[in-house]
């Protein structure tokens, strides 16, 4: 369910790290739990993210969600599809739906995420 | 929290429950979308236990009636539903609601909001020992179901005693499904055709399990909370604590259309006759967004600098495929086409004022 070589946080954001960038996304876990996704509030590119900084919100038809920077950073790209087809979010939360590209400031604050194992036991907690 | 006799009904199926005014209820089960879809073109069951029923009997039911509603409650003939309102003094809302006829004269059946069915109950005993009545609140005894969309006749008529075709719009009948006896209206809250089915019985599950089961291959799915709040905003039918209370008075939530000044003396008549003479200064509104994003409930509506209201309502909505919403504004703005804005965290997105109700189901 969850990719190995993602790092995850206790917000339910994920960050796939790959030449000093990384894709932000927010769990499945977190898309269960907001249900239809209808509207996705992105930051421009160039932002300056600071760690745990709310970079943007999802919305479901019932809920509104901050999503927070993992990591900080710059924004490098965000994920232009999200605007038309927010639903991606529910549909493909660890691939299509992700949010933005971030460039890592310091890469050391990923030992600050979970691995998977731990995630996913972290998930099992949260559920009653 | 309480519990419906249908609780863990929906556990099984997989539903979100969430606390609703201290009522554990599903807010979705399949999802919002999908399930306010499914009443839009097919059909959806909702269990709406969670409403309160308040008996009113007796010698002056209908004058205690009479006197609390706006609405001219000697216009029900037994059998016969009507839209009214429980009003102040002051011609404002302590709620809306369905009121039953089930013996003209002396016996009404209110449907008071699940908010609002304590301080309902109170209100009209209160008001009830000026009358020879007897007023009991029967919340807890009662399951209320509601199978909605244009399948809901189709779906419903096989099994039940009664012939539906025959129930008008705020109509009701009583009759028979899987044995249990069922007080049967077509009524609802969705804007689409369909009934409402009240029951005493101890076990209402085999009622839902049956219509659940028989109504599958018509595209029949249970239907929780959430859409049930997006398919009655679409329809710009009145939520109480959001769109309606003890704040806002019946004229100005444009439903003049229930208040029968000339059936005599009601809780509210002086101020809602004043008011009618001299004009409302704010109206209800319907909106959609032009730029993007999502209106919700409280969030600060502009007319140019000034801050003149709340958002009531809002919600994406999953039929239109457009962000909407409910507020109030000074008469003077609420023209169809009129613009305004709405803050929205830290921006100002602008709104239209648009025709009601959103959406209107094909006769």
């Amino acid at each position: 369910m969850y990719p190995e070589e993602y790092y995850y946080s206790k917000d339910h954001e994920w960050i796939k790290v790959e030449n000093g960038e990384g894709t932000v996304g927010i769990t499945d876990f977190a898309q269960k739990q907001l249900g239809d996704v209808v509207y996705v509030e992105t930051p421009k590119k160039g932002t300056q993210l600071a760690f745990h900084q709310s970079l943007g919100v999802i919305e479901s038809v019932k809920a509104v969600s901050d999503v927070y920077a993992p990591v900080s950073g710059e924004v490098v790209a965000v994920n232009e599809k999200l605007e038309e087809s927010p639903e991606l979010v529910n549909e493909d939360p660890h691939g299509k739906g992700w949010i933005i590209r971030i460039k890592l400031k310091d890469k050391s604050e990923l030992d600050k995420l979970m691995s998977v194992s731990d995630y996913e036991k972290f998930t099992q907690s949260q559920e009653e | 929290m309480k519990k419906t006799r249908l609780n863990e009904r929906h556990k099984e199926l997989g539903g979100k429950m969430i606390d609703f005014f201290g009522w554990e209820m599903p807010v979705e089960f399949s999802g919002v979308i999908s399930e306010h879809l499914a009443v839009r073109n097919k059909a959806g069951l909702f269990d709406v236990s969670h409403m309160g029923e308040v008996t009113v009997k007796g010698n002056q039911a209908l004058d205690c009636v009479q006197y609390l509603t706006p609405n001219d409650a000697s216009r029900l003939k037994a059998g016969k539903v009507q839209y009214t309102a429980l009003t102040t003094e002051k011609g404002t809302f302590v709620d809306d609601m369905l009121v039953y006829c089930l013996e003209e004269g002396t016996s009404y059946l209110m449907i008071p909001n699940a908010s609002n069915q304590e301080r309902d109950y109170a209100w009209v005993r209160r008001h009830g020992e000026n009358f020879d009545v007897e007023v009991q609140n029967r919340s807890s005894d009662y399951t209320q179901l509601a199978l909605q969309g244009p399948q809901a006749l189709k779906i419903l008529n096989p099994l039940i005693d009664v012939e539906l075709e025959e129930i008008k719009p705020f109509r009701f009948r009583f009759g028979k499904i899987q044995g249990e006896n069922v007080l049967v209206s077509r009524t609802g809250y969705t804007g689409e055709d369909g009934f409402e089915l009240y029951t005493l019985s101890y076990q209402p599950q085999k009622i839902w399990d049956l219509i659940l089961e028989k109504g599958e291959s018509e595209g029949l799915i249970p239907v929780g909370l959430g859409a049930r709040d997006t398919l009655r905003m679409e329809a710009f039918l009145m939520l109480y604590g959001n769109d309606i209370d003890e704040t806002t008075s019946v004229l100005e939530a444009r439903l003049g259309w229930l208040v029968k000044f000339k059936k005599g003396n009601f809780l509210g008549r002086e101020a809602l006759l004043k008011e009618k003479e001299q004009g409302v200064k704010r109206k209800i509104v319907g909106f959609e967004l032009i730029d993007r994003g999502i209106a919700r409930p409280h969030y600060p509506v502009y007319i140019g600098d000034d801050k003149v209201s709340e958002v009531t309502s809002g919600s994406y909505s999953p039929y239109l495929k457009k962000s909407i919403g409910m507020t109030y504004l000074p008469v003077d703005y609420t023209e169809v086409g009129t613009e305004f804005e709405i803050g929205i965290r830290n921006r100002k997105v602008k709104a239209k004022v648009v025709p009601i109700p959103f959406y209107k189901r094909k006769k």
